[in-house]
Order: structure tokens, then sequence, then C-alpha cells
């Protein structure tokens, strides 16, 4: 066992990790913070999307000591202290951007990692960038709808077919 | 996955070193070893993090104008900061997988590997690179010898990869969508003396040379010049997403492409 150190959702926290922990695992299992989900485990599908260091990654595939001392952010940091939802969560929900809800937490992290590099993104560098995010329930076109409003446009001509 | 002791050095030495033991591997980014390990393909007793070894960060330009990239440096950091010295390289790197891929992937990981499909076999074959290690320095011609098969030794670490900036060059790759990886992707570079085309996710034998079709295009550049030229479908690879057929046609193809774009 190593002990690891690292702030996630800006507070210092540590634990004794062995070298094949995940980061997926030390969040959900040791932090309880089980928001980031697991889908794949095999770096496909998007649903354990972190950031690190500001940058939006797979947390299935990478080492939990890889990210020792490293700013992380979850999907449980996006709110607010109280629970409220930030932008890109609350255009979710108004846009209908989520049905199971089991690809979300990666959707929005990435949403986030996008909007930061390009806060006005078109529709095409939306699914673009959503590429490594897969909804089982297919929910893409409200998804990007969601992102769409959230950073601020109008979506009225965007079609959910 | 299996356990083992990991370490991570912050210079090319301490590596080199902590590599020496049995069984020891580099990790990349991880992005092909950990799924790699976690089907227990790979069992390594030791990873050597190569990430926090500053002197494998990052893109430069070298005095006789030659683009070099950092072994550790991210496939997302190379399509933005080889944007402007090496265009149809960044445009390599931005094309790999998908943006949380391509903010862990790095270089050395994906040339050390030689996956059949993937992107920089293709890009460092074609330009005609040299793979720069711990101990030598290799011609791209040499190094790659087939499926996810290198000359690189037990423990050597490719600590950079350094690329004469051709005229023009252009990937095109046929995505396969499930993979995110190249069904075929062809990459083509002309230099003043002479044109380079090089293949990925076609052959059984990994990232090769199109021979003919370069002597082709250095008596014409035009996308006719490849006329009558066809490749032998009976070492290409054949799977569900393509038969050994199809994909022997679709190099063709691709690489029509790519003249068109550097035309
Ligand atoms: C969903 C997904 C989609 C992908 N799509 C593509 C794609 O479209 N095109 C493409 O080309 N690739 C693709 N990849 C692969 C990706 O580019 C990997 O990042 C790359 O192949 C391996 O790089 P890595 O840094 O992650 O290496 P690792 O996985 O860490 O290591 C791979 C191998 O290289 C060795 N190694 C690592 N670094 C070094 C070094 N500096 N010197 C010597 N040996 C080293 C390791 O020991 C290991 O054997 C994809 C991967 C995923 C998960
Ligand atoms: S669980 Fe990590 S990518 Fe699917
Ligand atoms: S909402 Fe169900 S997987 Fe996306």
């Amino acid at each position: 066992m190593t002990q690891v150190s690292m702030t996630v959702n800006g507070k210092a926290v540590s634990g004794d990790v062995e070298g094949r922990t995940l980061l997926s695992s030390f969040l959900r299992d040791q932090l309880s913070l089980t928001g980031t989900h697991v889908g794949c485990d095999t770096a496909q599908c998007g649903a354990c999307v972190v950031h690190v260091n500001g940058e939006a990654i797979k947390s299935c595939n990478m080492l939990a000591l890889e990210a020792d001392g490293a700013d992380v952010g979850t999907i449980e940091g996006q709110a607010a202290e109280d629970g409220t939802l930030n932008v890109i969560q609350q255009a979710f929900q108004d846009h209908h951007g989520l049905q199971c809800g089991f690809c979300t937490p990666g959707m929005v992290m990435s949403a986030a990692a996008l909007l930061k590099d390009n806060p006005r993104p078109t529709e095409g560098e939306i699914r673009k960038y959503l590429e490594g995010n897969l909804c089982r329930c297919t929910g893409y076109h409200n998804i990007v709808k969601a992102i769409m409003a959230a950073s601020g446009q109008d979506v009225s001509s965007i079609a959910a077919e | 996955m299996y356990s083992f002791e990991f370490e991570k050095p912050s210079t090319i030495a301490d590596a080199v070193a902590a590599l020496a033991s049995e069984d020891a591997q580099a990790l990349g980014g991880g992005q092909t070893l950990i799924p790699t390990m976690k089907q227990r393909l790979a069992a390594p007793s030791k990873l050597v993090s190569v990430s926090g070894i500053a002197e494998m960060q990052g893109v430069c330009i070298e005095d006789d104008g030659s683009v070099a990239i950092g072994g550790a440096t991210t496939h997302a950091r190379v399509a933005v900061e080889a944007a402007g010295s090496y265009p149809a390289l960044a445009a390599v790197a931005g094309q790999i997988g998908d943006p949380a891929v391509r903010n862990r992937g790095t270089i050395g990981g994906s040339v050390a590997n030689n996956d059949p499909a993937a992107c920089y076999p293709a890009c460092v074959l074609g330009s005609g690179a040299t793979i720069v290690t711990n101990t030598r320095q290799i011609a791209a011609d040499d190094f790659f010898q087939g499926m996810f098969t290198t000359v690189l030794e037990e423990g050597e670490i490719i600590t950079s990869v350094r690329f004469p900036v051709p005229q023009a060059a252009s990937y095109q790759k046929f995505l396969q969508p499930a993979s995110r990886f190249a069904l075929v992707g062809v990459y083509l570079a002309r230099f003043a003396d002479g044109v380079r085309v090089a293949v990925t996710g076609a052959s059984e034998d990994g990232v090769f040379r199109w021979s003919e079709a370069e002597e082709a295009l250095n008596k014409e550049f035009r996308p006719d010049a490849l006329m009558g030229l066809h490749i032998n479908p009976a070492n290409m690879i054949g799977d569900l997403h393509g038969s050994k057929e199809y994909r022997a046609h679709l190099v063709g193809v691709m690489t029509k492409r790519a003249i068109e774009a550097c035309s």
C-alpha cells in the first residue's frame, strides 16, 4: 500500500492504495463519491470522466497513484454547496438531457471541459467532443441541446428527431 | 489486474534504472496498457510511469527545422503545440480516439505499442521520422517490425520522436467508429527529394510503405498516377468490420484523397 494525496472538489484527501487501484475505484470505494459511474471499465464509454488538473480523463483508465498531488474534479463538485445545480446540470434537466442518468455524470464532466475551452461550441463541435461518451438510452439530441443551451445559445431550431 | 509495484521517477536516468528489474514495464498514458492488464494479457511486476519526466514533455523545433516531440507528450498537447510547425502531424494527434483518451495517451506509448490500426505509426513512417531512445536513434524504416512489434529492447524508453517537416502532408483516416482507430489510414508526405506513403489499419504485418505508389507519385504527383496500381488483398486484415479486399481497395481510395489534399 502507498499513500496517495490529492485535492478532490476543492478538499484535500488522502488514502492508502495499491499500485493497481484505479482512480475510479479510489473515488467510489474509498471516498464514497459514487457519482462517477463505471460503465464499461475498458475506456470506451466515458461514464467515468472526471477532471484531472482541469482536463477530462477516463478515471477507469488511470491509476490513482498517477493522480497523486493532482487537482481532481468530479460530478459531486459541480453543484453549489446548497445543492443548486450549475448551468450545465440545470440545462440537462430543462432539456431532458437524461433518461436513466447512467451516462450523465460523464456527459456533464465532458461538457464542462468542452465549455471551458470553447464557450460557444457549434452543434457539430459538441457532437465531435462527445465521441467518447456513450448514452445507452441514446438521448444524444437532447444532450447536445442541453449543452448548447448551457452555453447561452438559442436551441429552438435544434430538432429532437 | 494482477498487483504490481509502481514507480514514478522524474528523470530518464531514474526511469531506466527502475526498468532494469525483471518484468518491469514503462507506463505512458496507460490508454492501451491498463486495459491490457485488466484483461490479464500483460502482468508486469512493476510499472514505471514516464509521465513525471519533464525532459520527455512538449514540442520543440530543432536547429535543422525538424519538430521533436517528447516521448511522454499527450496527443492533446501535440494537436495544439505542433499545429504551427507541422500541421499534418497535429491533425493526426487530434484525430486519435476521443478527447479524454487524447488527454492521457502519449506518442511514445503509441509508437512503442505499434498497434496495426494506430494512427501515429503511419505518421512516423510516412514522415521518415527518427525514434530517439535512451540509448540510440532509430530510423522509422527500421523501427516497426510488424503488428505490435518494434526493435525496442527490454527497458528501452522512447524519449522523443523527431520529424523532418515535408513540403506538404496529409493523413486520411477511414474511421472504424466503434474502436475509433483507423479501419484504414494513409499518411502521405511530399518532400523535396520524394514522396512517402505509409498505410495503417490494413496489413497483417502492421504499418507499411506503399512503395509502388511512391514511385508512381515521384514521376507524376496526381491522383491518376495510381491508375493500374493495386494492393494485393492476400495479407490484408480481414475481420467483421471489413474484408481483405475491402481494405485493399480503401488503401487506394485514401491515398487518392491524400494526394488531392496535398495538391
Ligand atoms: C477509446 C480509445 C480509442 C483510441 N483510439 C485510437 C486511435 O484512433 N488511434 C490511435 O492511434 N490510437 C488510439 N487509441 C490508443 C491510444 O492512442 C493510446 O494512447 C496509445 O496507443 C498508447 O499510448 P499510451 O501513452 O496510453 O501508452 P501505454 O498504454 O501506457 O503503453 C503502451 C505500451 O507502450 C509502452 N510504452 C509507453 N510509453 C513508452 C515510452 N515512452 N517508451 C517505450 N515504451 C513505452 C508500454 O510499456 C506499453 O507496452 C485509443 C485508445 C482508446 C482507449
Ligand atoms: S467506465 Fe471508464 S470509459 Fe467506460
Ligand atoms: S441517459 Fe441512460 S445511458 Fe444516457
